[in-house]
């Protein structure tokens, strides 16, 4: 609005230096106009970034789709090496995708709301600030490092204690004991799902307790005021007016779950093979694209990047969710 | 921007990629030769797939792999290939009070574990081979590769050649369907994680059980006699290798004749583009490997690899001349 | 009803509340004891390693004693730089875009939404976009298909921060700039991007902590170097595939090396965390 008016004056109105001014706000305004067309262009190049990715996936991708159609969705086997065409499906990377990051979410979302209700009803206000600098740590701590202890400390922590329990807790019990089933492994998907769980937790966390702190007093007063313990009034005043934006938290949550590729490749196992015991090896479709893409070509290269494009629209589908969920939330808040 | 790229690494730096069976030879190769000239080899240990890759899309000046590519396969990629070294690939496993040496198996029984069907370590068919040991009544934890390796080619090709389950089951291969056990990244990958693992088994060259003190096992060779994986033993299945008559020098060394044969021993091939991109690269590494073969026959041995007979490197360096395209 | 004492409905509801708050603090304790593990973990196994060499020496063969993390550390280094020098500038564009020129157009926000969803895009699929648009190409991997793919994980960090603080800039302040005269850039600049100075930078530290921990983007692009190379078309040596190849591996002495570099990477991104928190919030008590 401004430079607009301000274009309007070519001709000096009086001779008190004005034609300096003329001078000098018509190179401003050149100024102005290359500033906004560079910030445009810069914003525009936000989206070509998601159009090229999507579009270098495809191209990458097509040789697979072209080959395999529907049937890689269905198909177990993976055999790179098999002459005279590989025989690959996603099935084995779907299911440790999904499985890993959803038995992630069962441990991390009570878990985590479980520590929000702490910091705001719980917690001494001293502590509310160091204790939820602590656990957004735990976001911070790069991927490789959770692989590295995951593999190192955890894995063989689990295997020798943690899992000959649970195997032996289940033996009797009909559908668990092939769920937990031996043999106990350093390397499984249950590793990975918990090391998943530990690494979303801050995002539930995070959120979860900024959204409850939009909760109005007013409402919790009254609940208390009526004989509500502190528990009833989380469960039945502050959650269901959160809910939106704990769901959201949630989806977030699950996005990153499902692309994780560091710390689950180490502690997965790289087996193809769906077996049903948790405590088995398994994979996950960043695993195996981070274990088998240097050496891939051809079809086998073409499946990993047909993999990734699946997994890019499954991110891509959740994390839509969320953020029309939190774009409801904002809105009944009046933003 | 363009001053901070001014390259501060040696202009005859060679690049090579593959195997991972090699890396420890190489590596040390590297290092003394880079202290006699000054010229530095990178040499990613990323497995012999890795490997084939990075020189057919020739991002690299050479490729090694211990899975060799047939005649028709290296005219088809306009690729040269020739053995550089020897080594021997060793089971070895973790078990508490065994120790290196103590433990022998058979092929029948090796294929058996790797196909899942032996699954205890006290199963009746281990107990036999071993009748003075006390193995426990645990779980057999399989660690194999996950990357296309020429070590689980070599491996693969053995338990095909001495198992007929294997064979119809699983068949050889870099990269195979394994029935059972969790995928590691490389040599040093299924080192770590057996190290890591109790009562876990993989396979490895045998540089990396020496270097890493892992216990290893002792295989029943053809001729029936249990043998430890010596340089004698490497040497002894090395011996009967056609290299003169076989295009390409494809030789698989498995499972060969001779009381003190190794069983599993196996080369590592070097492929170079026959018309290479960067002549000038190529030339250097030619004479990085003119070097390897002269005075690098020493540190190959302390390590336990076998360097390649005098005769068969006449013939490598008249390979070079007639196939590699230098100008 | 009697009182809480008698009223035995009551009781059973106290009951259920101990249940709740307990488990409430047992989650709190389960989330911190991890948190301690790992550091634990981290700071036992990286701090023996810890020493000069480490940041004068070049990573060593295998099997041998010695050797430090120079090349990868400073590898990584310019990978960092260049990756936020390529993609802040464009961060801050776009947000200055969506924030001031854009503010309420449908633009902004399709803009807003797509860069949401590549905030969270696993970066692996980065790795592969990079790999297929600048390494096949290029023939070969590099440094400068390193620094892209750090590029494009930084820009959706900075534009999301950079549009955030400049909504967060009151208006009268903009008003005041134009009615004194300033064109529409230099309100802008002059005056939006002083205002909001504090936050801009917190995002692009948090931008660096980011890319600084990726191991995943950098696999297929930059590959490694064992030697010292500042030939950015070529492969360099960095920290996180240094540290992957390293700890893989059985040596001994590859192992102290690889948990002293996840302790130096660690330390770096969560300094860097809390530095972003520390101007976040001075900029609140204003």
């Amino acid at each position: 609005m401004a430079s607009s008016g301000l274009a309007k004056t070519e001709t000096p109105i009086d001779n008190n230096g004005s034609l300096e001014r003329a001078r000098v706000l018509r190179s401003m305004r050149l100024g102005d106009v290359l500033f906004e067309s560079l910030t445009r262009t810069a914003a525009i190049s936000v989206l070509l970034l998601l159009g090229g990715i999507i579009i270098s996936l495809f191209i990458g991708a097509w040789p697979a789709i072209k080959t395999y159609g529907f049937d890689f969705l269905t198909t177990q086997r993976w055999a790179p090496s098999l002459k005279p065409q590989p025989i690959l499906g996603a099935l084995g990377p779907i299911y440790g995708t999904l499985v890993s990051s959803l038995l992630a979410m069962v441990i991390a979302v009570p878990v985590g709301l479980g520590i929000s209700i702490f910091l705001t009803e719980l917690c001494p206000h001293v502590l509310r600030r160091p204790i939820s600098i602590a656990i957004e740590l735990l976001a911070g701590i790069p991927s490789i490092i959770y692989g590295m202890w995951g593999f190192f400390v955890l894995g063989p922590f689990l295997a020798e204690h943690f899992q000959p329990a649970v195997i032996d807790f289940f033996a009797d019990v009909p559908v668990l004991n092939v769920i937990f089933a031996g043999p106990a492994s350093n390397l499984s998907l249950f590793n990975a799902a918990l090391i998943l769980a530990i690494m979303v937790l801050p995002f539930i966390t995070a959120i979860s307790r900024d959204v409850f702190a939009t909760v109005p007093v007013v409402l919790k007063e009254a609940a208390y005021g009526a004989g509500c313990t502190t528990w009833e009034v989380v469960w039945n005043v502050v959650i269901p007016y959160t809910r939106v934006g704990v769901i959201g938290g949630v989806m977030l949550g699950l996005g990153r779950a499902l692309g994780e590729t560091m710390a689950v490749a180490f502690v997965i196992g790289n087996a193809f093979k769906i077996k049903a015991s948790l405590f088995a090896p398994a994979t996950t479709i960043s695993a195996a694209i981070a274990s088998e893409f240097a050496e891939s070509d051809g079809l086998h290269q073409s499946s990993l990047i047909l993999l990734g494009l699946l997994l890019f629209v499954l991110t891509f589908m959740v994390l839509t969710a969320a953020r029309i969920m939190l774009m409801r939330l904002e809105r009944n808040q009046g933003k | 921007m363009l001053g901070l790229v001014a390259p501060v690494a040696h202009a005859a730096d060679i690049s090579g990629a593959g195997s991972t069976f090699a890396f420890p030879i190489f590596s040390k190769w590297a290092d003394l030769y880079k202290k006699e000239t000054g010229n530095g080899l990178n040499y990613q240990s990323i497995g012999s797939g890795a490997g084939i890759k990075q020189i057919q899309a020739k991002t690299v000046t050479f490729g090694a792999t211990d899975a060799p590519m047939t005649a028709d396969e290296l005219k088809k990629a306009g690729l040269v290939q020739w053995p550089m070294v020897m080594g021997g690939i060793v089971p070895v496993v973790n078990l508490d009070g065994i120790k290196p040496g103590e433990l022998v198996l058979d092929g029948t029984v090796l294929a058996n574990i790797f196909l899942g069907t032996i699954k205890k370590w006290d199963d009746a068919a281990i107990k036999k081979l071993n009748p003075s040991l006390t193995l426990p009544s645990t779980a057999i934890t399989v660690v194999r590769r996950a990357d296309g390796s020429g070590t689980t080619f070599n491996f693969t090709d053995y338990l095909s050649k001495v198992s007929n389950n294997w064979k119809a089951d699983v068949g050889a291969g870099a990269s195979v369907e394994w029935p059972v056990g969790v995928g590691a990244k490389g040599n040093d990958g299924v080192a770590g994680n057996v190290g890591q693992t109790k009562n876990a088994i993989g396979y490895v060259e045998y540089a990396y059980a020496k270097q890493n003190k892992m216990t290893h096992v002792n295989l029943v060779n053809k001729a029936g006699k249990t043998v430890s994986p010596t340089i004698a033993a490497f040497q002894s299945a090395a011996a009967s290798a056609d290299w003169a008559n076989s295009p390409g020098y494809y030789q698989i060394l498995t499972d060969q004749a001779g009381e003190q044969s190794w069983p599993i021993t196996a080369a590592t091939f070097i492929l170079m583009q026959a018309t290479p991109k960067d002549a000038e690269a190529t030339a250097e590494a030619i004479k990085f490997f003119t070097w390897a073969f002269k005075s690098g026959d020493k540190s190959a041995e302390e390590l336990d690899y076998i360097p390649m007979p005098d005769s068969v490197v006449g013939l490598i360096e008249k390979t070079w001349a007639t196939q590699l395209k230098l100008k | 009803m009697g009182s809480p004492k008698t009223n035995p409905y009551y009781a059973g509801r106290k009951r259920i509340n101990l249940l709740a708050m307990g488990l409430c603090y047992g989650a709190t304790l389960f989330g911190l004891t991890w948190l301690v593990m790992i550091l634990g973990t981290l700071v036992s196994n990286g701090l023996p390693g810890l020493s000069l060499d480490l940041l004068t020496q070049n990573t060593p063969p295998p099997n041998s004693t010695g050797g430090g993390l120079a090349n990868a550390i400073v590898g990584s280094l310019m990978l960092t730089a260049i990756g936020v020098g390529i993609g802040a500038p464009i961060g801050l564009l776009a947000g200055t875009y969506m924030a001031e020129y854009g503010r309420h157009s449908k633009l902004t926000s399709v803009i807003r939404f797509i860069n949401d969803i590549l905030l969270s895009a696993p970066s692996i699929i980065i790795g592969l976009f990079v790999y297929g648009a600048v390494v096949v190409p290029m023939g070969g991997f590099s440094g400068i298909a390193g620094a892209l793919a750090l590029a494009v994980i930084v820009i959706p960090v900075v534009v999301r921060t950079t549009e955030d603080m400049l909504l967060l800039v009151p208006n009268p302040l903009r008003e005041a700039a134009s009615a004194l005269g300033l064109p529409r850039s230099l309100v802008i600049r002059r005056v939006a991007y002083r205002a909001a100075k504090a936050g801009l930078v917190t995002g692009v530290l948090l931008a660096v902590a980011r890319v600084s921990g990726e191991t995943a983007p950098l696999l297929f692009t930059v590959l490694n170097n064992q030697f010292w190379s500042l030939d950015l078309t070529g492969s360099i040596a960095n920290l996180p595939v240094t540290i992957n190849n390293f700890v893989n591996n059985p040596d001994p002495n590859w192992k102290k090396l690889a948990w002293s570099g996840a302790l130096l990477i660690t330390f770096a991104v969560l300094s860097l965390n809390i530095a972003a928190r520390v101007l976040g919030s001075s900029r609140n008590e204003k």
